[in-house]
């Protein structure tokens, strides 16, 4: 079974149905196999704080949500994390490529790498970093865990864990 | 007419509706003319109210009106071409365009200069765009109501505000009132 195939695995077992998606390549097997997926309903937002939107209010509509993003994105979605997601208590589990981590070869990316485990911890979001594949083993854990506390959780994907970015 | 107007001459016909509120004045406005369950106050986040909106209606079969205002979709604008390409047959976008922002002391938003909200809506993909006087809006929310059409109103108004009070009742309390709403 292929990582991409496991993840969206675990999202559907666990009863998400509307996904938001900003594109990303590392991402991009994953948000194919959404995008196809009968079970899930694919809404690509333009922004990762629209989507956070679209989300909030697939939730209070009865489907379980999930988020697809870059970590770029915690420096977009702080406001919306704090005053929509947190203040309201809603659940969220955002999936995330970790640009600027290990073998990565574009220099910008490092400048919010380096901030991203601390905005997130200075917004008591909880944390995981999938740095190997087996970590994606505790995804559906991470996923119960989300929908029982009621919290935004972070799951950072570096390019470790997606195998490199090839020759660049 | 000015958009707490607009809001007490609707407010009978948003009692039976799913009903995401905008930001600010709008929601202190609506919260003190009707509050209801069925209202989902935001508190905060400026521009999120067409998003929730989309969401909830894409989530569910019930009619779900989001109120928004010319500057807040203006922060979202983004918004629009998901609308438009994400059809919702239950959503209806209110667009209470009084040319500025009127939460912060009435400013000049772009959209009272040059820029047409109506047409943005229209080149973004939305295909029943109706913009009104500020008199007609309840006519015309109804009409997109009875309609099952996702429609987007853009109801034009004269800037300016009533003094309200903040709302002070609990987030995590509108949001579970309002979910009980929408599963009733």
């Amino acid at each position: 079974m292929s990582i991409n195939t496991k993840i969206v695995g675990d999202l559907v077992a666990n009863d998400i149905s509307f996904v938001t998606t900003v594109p990303c390549k590392q991402l991009a097997g994953v948000i194919d196999e959404i995008d196809a997926h009968p079970d899930v309903l694919h809404i690509p937002s333009n922004k990762e704080d629209e989507g956070m939107g679209l989300c909030a209010g697939a939730w209070m509509g009865g489907k379980r949500p999930a988020i697809i993003m870059q970590n770029t994105a915690i420096g977009v979605t702080i406001n919306t994390l704090a005053t929509l997601i947190q203040y309201y208590r809603m659940p969220l589990p955002m999936l995330i490529s970790y640009r600027g981590e290990l073998r990565e070869p574009v220099a910008c990316q490092v400048e919010m790498a380096v901030h991203t485990k601390a905005l997130l911890a200075q917004m008591n979001i909880p944390t995981y970093h999938f740095h190997t594949q087996s970590d994606a083993d505790e995804l559906d854990a991470i996923l119960k865990y989300t929908f029982m506390c009621n919290k935004p959780v972070a799951i950072l994907t570096d390019a470790n864990f997606w195998g490199g970015y090839g020759d660049q | 007419m000015i958009r707490s107007d607009i809001l007490k001459e609707i407010a009978p016909i948003l009692r039976e509706q799913m009903v995401v509120c905008n930001i600010g004045l709008p929601s202190q406005e609506l919260h003190m003319i009707d509050d209801q369950p069925s209202n989902f106050y935001m508190l905060g986040t400026m521009g999120l109210s067409s998003s929730i909106g989309l969401g909830l209606a894409l989530a569910q079969n019930k009619k779900v009106i989001s109120i928004d205002g010319d500057g807040s979709v203006l922060t979202n604008f983004g918004t629009l071409p998901t609308i438009a390409n994400n059809v919702a047959d239950n959503y209806i976008l209110l667009i209470i365009d009084n040319g500025s922002y009127g939460s912060t002391g009435d400013q000049p938003t772009y959209a009272g200069k040059k820029t047409s909200l109506t047409a943005v809506a229209r080149a973004c993909g939305c295909e029943n765009v109706v913009e009104v006087a500020a008199k007609d809006t309840g006519k015309a929310l109804q009409a997109a109501i009875d309609g099952d059409e996702m429609t987007i109103i853009v109801a034009k108004c004269e800037s300016g505000n009533i003094k309200v009070p903040v709302i002070t009742m609990d987030p995590v309390v509108i949001r579970d009132r309002f979910m009980k709403a929408v599963q009733a």
